[in-house]
């Protein structure tokens, strides 16, 4: 009965959802209050019904129901509490329908908590989101039902993919999907107001939280992922620009550009069009990014989850929203004014520099990723684009922008002294210049994109904390130290991604139980090898030694994992984090005169890479409680106005 | 700003859309075809797999007849698969040749054993030099070979019965 | 997002039944005794595409096609040919695809490298309108 009333539910949620967009669609043609009133509660309804049908699925998963075809699939009565709850959105139709959940949830919270916006363009607003989640409605229902059926019932279930059995991996999805789902709330907002063509700089905070909550968890979701490639491969590699990294790093640029501009839009009222269109583009590249994915359309030879009905079915959904949403740019936009000009040098001109830097990285990531299959279509050439083209093509335009961030914030908005600006920021400079000489004289081999990247982030570094410089820190709003952390992140990140391309050391070697390895300051000595069992695989595992010159001693094993059921071969590879870096092994097969491979890297300050990372999504953090204090403050103190009148 | 960039975005859109429709619908294969094909036969000479065959090097591959070039290998299983369609070949009256990738003369012997032989020589290549050399990228894969030594034709993947007609027709042309 | 780690999965775990017993060619995990050479080396196999999982560079795959790759490329880098050279010589055997650098000098990939120039000065045209002079005041 379970599964029934999930499905029952789910069909409810869809039928609200076509309410919610007929009530906001007739009620805004026909101008009537009514329907107005109404759309609210319609709203919250459809997110109560559709979380509903979500819970029912986990507890399916939950309790191991094998008559649900899902459950079957992907799930195991053995498997841990933990396993079985991420099972829910291990698969294909279990994700589409949290997406849809979230995208539910986030509609019933804009009906509860929007108060700042028109109230016309709010029914806009909801219509769309409501718009957006019938397709997804359809999609599960017609063609991915999570709660079919099936007979005769087995007694046990296939279980889900043991590799996939990781804790990060587990909320590794739904981090990217409330990323992927602000976005589309942040799409909402900007067909509603291109709808009403109320764009202003009201419009411009309702949204903002929305783009800054989603920005968020795309960098966590981001980090994360990325430091799971590195640990789990066994290779020390942390970005390879693969087609599906792409994908993930798409939506978050345009996220980033769009969080500058509707910032630009909400202080400034301007660059109302471009941030309509960026709204627009950052959702665009979540649903592209889902559909490169799911449709295997570039990396096909991996072929587990590819479903060509399900690309196909996508693809149209991505038509229809954002052809739709581009249409109704190119004809409403054209009513809507650009908004206030300014000034070359100014907080804007900074701003604008950061949007164009990050549009045209984006542009190029996408059409570097995409151009394969362009050719391959035109041509019928195979072709690869990767990690030289992507790095020379976009490395130079990080750069820039990262410099660009270091001098903005000290900017004053509309219009600015030149000079001045050298004064504020002759600190940074000079410590960028250092860095670079003494990078020029004391080290050999580093790239030049490197060598820039490295003086220039011990530049910014510096100069994120300018923008607290000479102000009483306690009255400071939060939002700005959300700033100062992020740009620093950034800073911190750029340290260790030039400190890794530039001063990594190998060592490869074929050693017998008893030999020595030495790498940089470390000495390894490989003691042992012993058979290992875990829950669900045997190991070969190795017993090193490592000793720093400064003495320490620290055991490491690292292990090669067979993976009984999936005839899968894993390397465990051993990390050993110092303050200056990561030490990288990992045990590689054996040869028939009982020597091992093992694979050896020093890899200096290289947690930074995912640190930084850590301290952009706080930032964000900070700056999203500030932001939301203040306008919960804004609005009591309005309301205190309006009632005393 | 002018009114046609407004429409900008939409029309690039468009250009996306129809390029990842077309590869949606396009059957997709990831088969690397060896650049090689229409080029003479790159110099080689491998050494013997097993002592009831000689070994192969280019020059046995240009004797003015048109020849089979097989790249396979006891531990795939496709090559077994093939070992049939292999045999009716070599009693139509085609010459074989073999290179054994990645293996040891005891799992050729058995292989050849249990599965047949239709080879005339068979060099091993340990290292996948040689595959390296003809732009083959795994096994098993069959290169048509004319009496000149120049690559006419790459067979990627197992031969399957139907192939057989096509691959006679190209020895044939071959000549 | 599962496809992401299903296809990381399945470039790091490869089947155990398509392994070969033979061990890798000299060089596929040995480096070459010239740290000069070595670099070289190591820099270009990290270009190389993997030809059996398609979605990795040699240098950071299991392979046993990858270490043969990987062998061939220290053993012409030993011997003197230079990374350009060596890349060719794939390229002339496998395609563009081999490599993940695209060649500028090429009818399909120059618009490729030409994009960055482009684009960046499509975004300056169209930023230019959006600034002020800074003498003409409100």
């Amino acid at each position: 009965m379970i599964a029934e009333t999930g499905l029952i539910a789910l069909w409810l949620a869809a039928a609200l959802a076509l309410l919610q967009f007929a009530l906001g669609a007739i009620g805004l043609r026909a101008d009537r209050q009514e329907y107005f009133k109404a759309i609210r509660p319609v709203a919250v309804a459809q997110g109560l019904f559709v979380a509903f049908s979500f819970l029912l699925l986990i507890w399916l998963f939950l309790r191991s129901d094998m008559s649900v075809r899902l459950v079957v699939m992907n799930s195991a009565s053995v498997k841990p509490f933990i396993y079985k709850f991420a099972g829910t959105w291990g698969n294909h139709e279990g994700s589409m329908l949290l997406w849809v959940t979230v995208m539910g949830l986030a509609g019933a919270f804009i009906a509860l908590f929007e108060r700042s916006l028109k109230t016309r363009t709010l029914v806009a607003t909801l219509a769309a989101q409501a718009f957006i989640s019938l397709g997804f409605y359809a999609f599960l229902l017609v063609s991915s039902n999570p709660f079919e059926r099936m007979f005769p019932i087995p007694a046990e279930g296939q279980g889900l993919n043991p590799l996939l059995q990781d804790p990060g991996l587990a909320f590794h999805p739904p981090t990217l999907y409330f990323g992927y789902v602000g976005l589309s709330v942040a799409f909402s907002f900007a067909v509603g107001a291109m709808i009403t063509r109320d764009v202003g700089a009201d419009f411009a905070k309702a949204m903002r939280p929305w783009v800054l909550g989603a920005w968020i968890f795309l960098t966590l979701g981001i980090t994360a992922g990325s430091y799971w490639a590195y640990y789990e491969l066994g290779w020390g590699g942390w970005w390879f620009w693969d087609p599906v990294e792409n994908a993930s790093l798409m939506p978050w640029l345009a996220a980033t550009a769009l969080l500058h501009s509707v910032t630009v839009l909400a202080t400034r009222d301007s660059l109302r069009a471009w941030t309509l269109m960026l709204a627009v583009v950052a959702f665009s590249m979540s649903m592209i990014g889902t559909f490169l994915v799911r449709s295997g359309i570039l990396t096909s030879v991996h072929a587990f989850a590819v479903d060509p009905e399900r690309g196909s079915f996508i693809l149209a959904l991505l038509a229809l929203y954002i052809g739709g949403a581009m249409a109704l740019f190119a004809l409403r936009v054209g009513t809507v004014k650009e908004g206030k000009h300014f000034e070359l040098v100014s907080r804007e001109g900074a701003l604008v520099a950061n949007n164009l830097l990050l549009s045209v990285i984006l542009a190029l990531v996408f059409i570097g990723t995409l151009y394969p299959l362009l050719v391959e279509a035109l041509t019928g050439d195979k072709l690869s684009v990767g990690p030289p083209y992507f790095n020379l093509a976009t490395g130079p335009l990080a750069l820039m922008l990262v410099a660009a961030m270091a001098a903005g914030p000290l900017l004053r908005w509309r219009r600015d002294n030149p000079k001045t600006l050298l004064n504020r920021i002759s600190i940074p400079i000079l410590i960028t210049a250092a860095a670079l000489f003494s990078l020029v004289l004391f080290t050999t081999g580093m790239s030049v994109l490197a060598l820039l990247g490295l003086a220039l982030a011990a530049g910014v570094a510096v100069a994120s904390f300018a923008p607290l410089w000479k102000r009483n820190l306690r009255r400071t709003p939060l939002h700005t130290y959300g700033m100062v952390i992020a740009h620093f992140g950034i800073a911190v990140a750029l340290v260790g991604m030039a400190c890794e391309s530039s001063f990594t050391e190998e060592n490869l070697v074929a050693a017998k139980p008893g030999d020595e390895i030495s790498i940089n300051k470390w000495k390894l000595k490989f003691d042992a090898i012993e058979p290992m069992a875990g829950p669900n695989w045997t190991a070969l595992e190795s017993r090193i030694t490592a000793q720093y010159g400064d003495g320490t001693i620290h055991e490491i094993a690292p292990q090669n994992r067979m993976f009984a059921a999936a005839q899968t071969q894993t390397s465990e590879a051993a990390l050993l984090t110092r303050w200056n870096g990561q030490l990288y092994v990992v045990l590689g097969d054996g040869d028939s005169q009982g020597r091992w491979q093992i694979r050896v890297w020093w890899k200096p300050f290289v947690p930074l890479i995912w640190f930084g990372g850590i301290l952009v999504a706080l930032g964000g953090f900070l700056a999203m409680i500030g932001r939301l204090r203040r306008g919960y403050k804004q609005r009591k103190q309005r309301e205190y106005a309006e009632a005393t009148i | 700003m002018n009114r046609w960039l407004l429409w900008l975005p939409l029309v690039l859109f468009g250009i996306f859309f129809a390029a990842v429709a077309t590869g949606l619908i396009m059957p997709k294969d990831n088969i690397i075809e060896s650049k090689m094909v229409g080029k003479p036969m790159p110099a080689f000479a491998l050494p013997a797999a097993v002592e009831q065959r000689p070994a192969v090097s280019s020059t046995d591959l240009a004797q003015g007849k048109p020849t089979l070039l097989n790249i396979f290998a006891s531990w795939c299983v496709p090559c077994i698969a093939e070992a049939p369609q292999l045999l009716a070949l070599q009693k139509a009256g085609v010459e074989i040749n073999a290179i054994a990738s990645r293996d040891t003369p005891e799992d050729i012997a058995n292989f050849l054993n249990r599965w047949g032989n239709p080879y005339v020589r068979i060099g091993t290549d340990t290292t996948s030099k040689v595959q390296l050399e003809l732009g083959s990228s795994g096994v098993p894969e069959t290169f048509v070979i004319d009496g000149n030594g120049i690559i006419v034709h790459q067979h990627i993947g197992d031969i399957r019965e139907e192939d057989i007609p096509k691959l006679l027709k190209l020895l044939e042309d071959a000549k | 997002m599962k496809r992401f780690l299903v296809l990381l999965i399945a470039c790091l775990a490869f089947p155990v039944s398509a392994q070969t017993g033979l061990p890798p060619a000299p060089y596929a995990n040995r480096q070459l005794d010239d740290p000069q050479q070595e670099a070289a080396a190591r820099e270009l196999m990290e270009e190389l595409r993997c030809l059996k999982c398609q979605s990795q560079s040699i240098a950071d795959s299991n392979a046993p096609m990858a270490g043969d790759m990987r062998s061939q490329v220290r053993e012409r880098i030993a011997a003197g040919e230079t990374p350009e050279q060596v890349r060719s010589w794939l390229v002339e055997r496998y395609g563009n695809w081999v490599s993940y650098n695209p060649p500028i000098a090429s009818a399909v990939t120059w618009p490729l490298w030409f994009a960055p120039i482009i684009l960046l000065l499509a975004a300056l045209w169209l930023a230019r309108g959006r600034f002020r002079k800074p003498k003409d005041d409100e």
